[in-house]
């Protein structure tokens, strides 16, 4: 049995090649992956359709390499603030009662959201 | 025939005591609770549901994190941790990747790498309907508080592990910020486990998951030891995977899991802004750590003499550390009183440590001496330490403990000290 | 039709007793069944809660009189809201086919705010799935056309709303603003539309598209009405942790603009550009100074927005899975598949670094330039399309093209900061044109003086396109 490294891919090969750390064109490969990773079953047609325009808009946004940011701190929010919190109170008149939780579906058992069995294990937790 | 030891790393989840869950305020406690029934759109995952942070959770994961020797960090971030399954209902986890609330730290010499923050996910029951196999899902869990504390890869053996855990566990408690209960699920446990033939690390490692008590953590621990060195002697090559213990069984088994590792394209929470604790936050929380396990045992060593098996019982449990301190404020019986409280477990027919020393007094002045022997003894004593007597006349008060500890020699200990004191002091005036 | 276009028209004929709430909504209802099917501006009416509400209206008017406004700023005002705000009880359905029988268990803190100062909810609006478009042609449910000529498009993402403003079935509406969603189909329709300082208004209960991005954005006549919704939505819901209370600040009364070099690209259509001369006119006109500035990094504000937006896309859309709620992913539109799969691209092992991280760096630079610029400056004209309306289709084959709307609308969204949108005038084709201006964080009641003194100036009186 082969020794399997500690963070599995997609064999480098089959995906593109990064050049200075940017993309320079997608592959299928490239699309069946994120497609995967975001749950999303795309035809064969959707794959052929989104390849070449998924394609330009990365080759479009990766202009950004071109931007010197080595003493540059990263925002992931504009608004400054820190330490919001909330006070730990049980507040009863947010908690939804149980009809209205299920009240999304249909497909439901004695109170519990139901599912086609999943028969992998948690992966994490 | 190779010397194979394990390595061993644990990561331990901790269901806080708050009263309410981490980004909403539904209750935390979901024990025994009809589905569905403590959720709200933050905790189910409803479209345009936002989260908000428990200061409360937070405080109790930074007091961890203190009491283990860790360094607080000052600037903190909650991530989104990204996969799908269907107990998880944002199809992100909201947890600390980079910027954690505490680093580093230590629990009887093992190695701790981080602890961090996060939130827990829903519950995943599977049930057969009408024949058809199907999983079936409850949100109550969803969105509870949840500690995690990460070791390093540090642990030699199995009992290093279960003194460990233990220890965490009795820690959480003093601490109050959990019931660390591994039946109710407060605490639960996975490891990570591998053998090597040498001090190296070994570049795979088996992670064992759903751990729900001790007695199951030893036998996973020992089975999956065994497989390895199994394997491993047979020539195999061990790959990375997750395995469940088999109760019946008392094997462990490969859980089916995807291939391929997860990325689970982490980036900052943007909903919720960074953390930011002060000195002044850190103190004041320092502050409000009690006295931990280990300072205990060594002050009841110190202080009341006791057996280190009597001390490790009693320090288990707070209350009943606290009664037995109520107790020996009442009364120097020290050995009496722990023996009485574990031995015949009287601490639960006395409610008030008070109601117990009187019983203890009752028992214990049966098998004093009796006033003859004890003058006898005096005088006996009186008359071989001249020196010493004229000591305590001439002011030295403290000698009388030598005195009555010579009394106590000749009636084999069995002289009610107060007595005899009182005796001693009668006669020495005369 | 004749209906009144403002809410002080609107309220002071209530008072007046030239009509009563309840033939308010009858003209209004009319209006949509008129043309609603030709335009498909609402996908759902909710003429039961219509009714409702304005019987309340008529209740306290007859209690309160002119009293009445105290407690209920918003008294008799029609409103709708884009589908992407959680109504309780009435169906939710984000222009996708993913929620197309949803109904939500909670309303949006918005909506409740609306309909707690007396607004009357008309129903719910189309718009680009997920708010995943700039022209309303990416709906689920058929693109939404432009009531000043059916050719067009109204803008988007929050193209319902617009062109039900415009159109006069509602007097105001609610949309959102990631990109420029509220300001350019405003400014395509010819109305005031506000994407608020990120923080202002809480977005608990909209449906989330790019969590540092999103803002809850008013389209309305006129810059008085705008200002009347905006003091009634903003401020701390216990619920939004980006939402911080703030005082009005003091109303400025010397003013300097500025206009970004870097705005006149190739791309910038003439007549768009001569309305940005004439605007500058207008306020120098008017006694206002207005300088060149300078914004370094405007050319990488798309870039930027196209790495950050999907990435948070690809996260918000994860919890659409069909288990809690809604059909299956299968469900998902072309652009939603697009833009969650480019997300989940720059947020992979091996690319996060150099997309996401450093979108995020470029971000820091961009809010650089505009906090120097406004040092110099107290708010900033912009266009906010580079054409004027383009006509149904004209975009729709290549996605990167329509990308390129944003050009001039991202930058507030990628910097937190607020920006007013304006009608100016009308092109050669009779389509609206206008022009948007942004200001520092918490400042729009500054712009909105800017705004009221030039619609002053050009003599601006609201219309509705039918």
């Amino acid at each position: 049995m082969p020794m399997v490294k500690h963070s599995l891919k997609t064999p480098e090969a089959k995906r593109s090649k990064i050049v200075n750390n940017i993309k320079t064109k997608l592959t299928r490969e490239d699309v069946l992956h994120v497609a995967k990773l975001s749950s999303l079953t795309l035809t064969d047609a959707e794959i052929k359709k989104f390849l070449p325009q998924l394609s330009r808009v990365v080759e479009y946004i990766s202009q950004l390499s071109e931007v010197e940011t080595q003493e540059v701190k990263p925002t992931s929010q504009t608004t400054g603030l820190v330490n919001i919190f909330r006070e730990d109170q049980i507040k009863a008149l947010n908690i939804l009662p149980q009809d209205k939780a299920l009240s999304g579906t249909d497909i439901i058992h004695n109170g519990l959201f139901k599912v086609p069995a999943i028969l992998e294990g948690r992966i994490n937790k | 025939m190779k010397n194979y030891k394990p390595v061993i790393g644990l990561e331990v989840h901790i269901e806080t005591n708050t009263k309410s869950k981490m980004f909403c305020s539904c209750p935390q406690n979901h024990f025994g609770k009809k589905p569905n029934t403590t959720t709200c759109p933050i905790c189910l995952g409803l479209p345009g549901a936002l989260p908000l942070a428990n200061s409360e959770a937070i405080f109790k994961t930074v007091k961890l994190g203190l009491a283990l020797g860790a360094k607080i960090s000052k600037f903190s971030r909650f991530y989104r941790k990204h996969y799908f399954y269907p107990d998880l209902p944002k199809a992100f986890q909201t947890s600390q990747k980079d910027e954690v609330l505490c680093i580093g730290g230590q629990l009887l010499g093992k190695e701790i790498n981080h602890i961090h923050l996060e939130e827990d996910a829903g519950k995943l029951v599977h049930e057969t309907i009408d024949g058809k196999k199907f999983s079936l899902v409850d949100f109550n869990r969803s969105g509870c508080a949840l500690i995690e504390l990460v070791t390093e890869p540090v642990f030699r053996n199995i009992a290093e592990v279960l003194v460990f855990v233990k220890e965490l566990q009795l820690i959480a408690r003093y601490l109050d910020i959990s019931g660390a209960d591994m039946e109710k699920g407060t605490m639960r446990l996975e490891g990570n486990i591998s053998v090597t033939t040498d001090s190296k690390i070994p570049d795979y490692k088996v992670e064992l998951k759903n751990i729900n008590s001790f007695r199951f953590l030893e036998k996973a621990l020992t089975s999956e030891i065994e497989r390895q060195i199994k394997a491993l002697e047979a020539g195999e090559k061990l790959i990375q995977e997750t395995r469940g213990y088999d109760e019946v069984k008392q094997t462990t088994f490969p859980q089916r899991s995807k291939e391929e590792s997860q990325d689970y394209r982490y980036f900052p929470e943007a909903d919720l802004p960074p953390i930011q604790l002060g000195d002044e936050m850190i103190s004041k929380l320092k502050s409000e750590i009690p006295e931990l396990p280990v300072e205990k045992r060594i002050r009841f060593k110190t202080k009341y003499g006791l057996s280190n098996e009597y001390i490790n019982v009693l320090v288990s449990d707070i209350k009943r550390s606290n009664y037995f301190e109520d107790a020996a404020k009442l009364s120097s019986e020290y050995r009496t009183i722990a023996s009485l409280m574990i031995n015949k477990k009287m601490d639960k027919q006395y409610p008030e440590a008070g109601g117990l020393i009187k019983k203890i007094l009752e028992l214990t002045k049966i098998s004093y001496s009796d006033d003859a022997s004890v003058d006898e003894a005096v005088l006996v004593v009186i008359s071989k330490n001249p020196d010493v007597i004229l000591s305590y006349k001439n002011g030295k008060g403290q000698v009388i403990g030598f005195l009555i500890g010579q009394v106590q020699k000749i009636l084999h200990g069995k002289g009610d000290p107060k007595f005899i004191s009182l005796k001693l002091i009668e006669k020495i005036k005369k | 039709m004749n209906l009144p276009l403002t809410i002080k028209d609107t309220q002071n004929a209530l008072l007046e007793k030239k009509f009563k709430a309840v033939e308010l909504v009858d003209s209004y209802l009319d209006q949509i069944s008129k043309h609603n099917k030709e335009y498909n501006i609402f996908l759902t009416v909710t003429d039961e809660v219509a009714y409702s509400k304005a019987k309340e209206v008529d209740k306290l008017l007859a209690q309160f009189d002119k009293k009445v406004i105290e407690n209920n700023p918003l008294f008799g005002v029609t409103a709708a809201y884009k589908d992407i705000f959680l109504t309780e009880g009435r169906r939710t359905s984000a222009g996708s086919k993913v929620l197309e029988s949803y109904i939500p268990p909670y309303s949006a803190t918005s909506v409740l705010r609306l309909e707690k100062a007396g607004a009357i909810p008309l129903g719910k609006l189309n718009c680009d799935a997920w708010a995943h478009g700039a022209s309303g042609e990416n709906s689920d449910f058929g693109p939404t056309l432009n009531p000043w000529n059916k050719e067009y498009v109204p803008g988007g993402s929050s193209s319902g709303p617009a062109a039900s403003v415009a159109s006069g079935m509602s007097l105001i509406s609610l949309g959102s603003d990631t990109g420029g969603s509220t300001r350019q189909p405003a400014n395509f329709c010819n109305l005031v539309g506000l994407k608020p300082t990120y923080g202002a208004i809480p977005r608990y209960g909209v449906i989330a598209m790019s969590s540092s991005l999103d803002t809850v954005g008013s389209l309305a006549h006129t810059v008085d009405d705008i200002e009347i919704m905006f003091d009634v939505l903003r401020g701390e819901d216990g619920f939004d942790a980006v939402v911080k209370n703030f005082n009005k600040a003091e109303i400025k009364t010397k003013f300097k603009l500025g206009i970004a070099k870097e705005y006149f690209i190739k791309g910038l259509d003439n007549e768009v550009e001569k309305m940005i001369d004439d605007v500058r006119k207008v306020y120098e006109k008017a006694g206002i100074e207005v300088v060149e500035i300078s914004l370094p990094n405007t050319k990488y504000m798309v870039p930027v927005y196209y790495i950050i937006m999907p990435a948070e896309v690809s996260s918000n859309l994860g919890r659409f899975d069909g288990i809690r709620y809604g059909n299956d992913r299968n469900s998902f539109g072309e652009e939603a598949k697009r833009r969650i799969m480019l997300g989940s691209y720059v947020l992979s092992a091996g690319y996060y670094d150099a997309y996401y991280l450093k979108a995020m760096k470029v971000r820091s630079k961009i809010i650089e330039d505009f906090d120097k610029a406004f040092k110099e400056v107290d708010a900033i004209i912009s266009p906010v399309s580079p054409t004027p309306p383009f006509k149904i289709g004209q975009n729709t084959s290549d996605p990167l093209k329509m990308y390129l709307e944003d050009v001039y609308t991202t930058s507030a969204n990628l910097a937190g900061i607020p920006s007013l949108t304006l009608p100016s005038t009308f092109s050669k084709n009779k389509l609206p044109i206008g022009f948007q201006l942004m200001g520092s964080r918490f400042s729009e009641h500054n712009l909105f003086e800017l705004g009221k003194l030039y619609h002053k100036e050009i003599n601006y009186k609201p219309e509705t396109a039918i």
